[in-house]
């Protein structure tokens, strides 16, 4: 029996040259990276090739993408946030994508290794703390000084406040990482089951049809996690933009 | 104790403040649901708040999952 970990296994396709001892190798998780960026620019670019006055299929995918992300823009960081709409979008676009990809059987989930993850939530939490002092100055320290706190517990908050916003970007990848890790664990264990039960005999069989029925249900949930997670990402992105956009604003 | 058993344990402990998590989580979703079944118009909305408020709550249960996969794979 295939072990439920094995499809996390990187696979090095052919080295591209060496950095020191580091062998910088194309992998199936850039693959599959590619990939995802190639769906979402055929997607983009096949919707706005002709556009018309009366949107088509395609052209109402991309509008529905755009008027979605835009919205949850300014409902959370404001009018002020649209500058970062590139940013955010191509953050949930991406999510999405790779993670859709990864659902169909035998293709290779990018965003179930932390390091990715992590990358994406450090551009994020760097993106806010260089932008926020840019636009602030030391005014970006209000971030951590919420308005309305009595003096005697101020220092106590102030810690917490500096504390919760060092832990964003570990919070911020594990979150996305422990959900689709687990997602596809869960998935594959449950697809064992189904030859291990079949496995039997004719008693098997009949008995096979519950993981089997198990398995689509699951997949079905694991098709609203990755949307889920794509746009808690998202709105989480927002929301500290938002602390960069109007420090001391909560 | 053998030591390997004793990561093992702590890893199994570590996974119980999911379950915090759970019950947080499930009070959000119950109490937006029974505000979205009071209020329909209102709740969309809210949806928005709703999911920082998940986020919020489930990433203290992934700060459990953290401690368990550290002791587990790190430690």
């Amino acid at each position: 029996m295939a072990d439920p970990i094995h499809q996390f296994q990187i696979v090095n396709y052919f080295s591209l040259g060496k950095i020191g001892s580091v062998n910088l190798a194309f992998t199936n998780s850039a693959l599959y990276m590619g990939i995802a960026v190639g769906i979402i620019a055929a997607l983009m670019l096949g919707a706005t090739a002709q556009r018309q006055l009366v949107p088509g299929r395609m052209q109402s995918i991309a509008e529905l993408a755009y008027e979605f992300i835009a919205d949850t823009i300014r409902n959370t960081a404001g009018e002020g946030g649209m500058k970062f709409f590139p940013l955010v979008f191509s953050l949930f676009m991406f999510i999405l994508v790779s993670n859709m990809v990864g659902l169909i059987p035998y293709n290779f989930t990018v965003a179930s290794h932390l390091i990715v993850t992590a990358a994406l939530a450090v551009l994020v939490f760097l993106t806010v703390v260089i932008y926020g002092f840019w636009n602030n100055g030391v005014h970006f320290f209000k971030v951590f000084v919420p308005s309305g706190v009595p003096v005697l517990i101020l220092p106590l908050v102030v810690m917490l406040e500096v504390f919760s916003f060092l832990i964003r970007p570990v919070s911020h990848s594990v979150r996305l990482f422990a959900n689709m890790l687990a997602g596809h664990i869960t998935l594959k264990v449950f697809a064992a089951f189904v030859t291990m039960v079949g496995g039997l005999g004719i008693v098997g069989w009949i008995g096979a049809t519950l993981p089997l029925a198990l398995t689509i249900a699951l997949t079905a949930l694991e098709l609203l996690v990755a949307f889920l997670q794509a746009y808690v990402f998202t709105i989480l992105t927002c929301i500290y933009l938002n602390d960069a956009l109007h420090p001391g604003g909560h | 104790m053998d030591p390997m058993a004793a990561k093992y344990i702590g890893a199994g402990i570590a996974c119980i403040g999911m379950g915090g998590a759970g019950v947080g989580v499930g009070t959000i979703f119950g109490n937006y649901l029974a505000a979205a079944l009071r209020n329909p118009s209102a709740a969309q909305g809210q949806f928005g708040n709703l999911i920082f408020g998940f986020a919020v709550t489930e990433a203290l249960g992934i700060f459990s999952l953290l401690i368990a996969l550290l002791l587990l794979f790190a430690l």
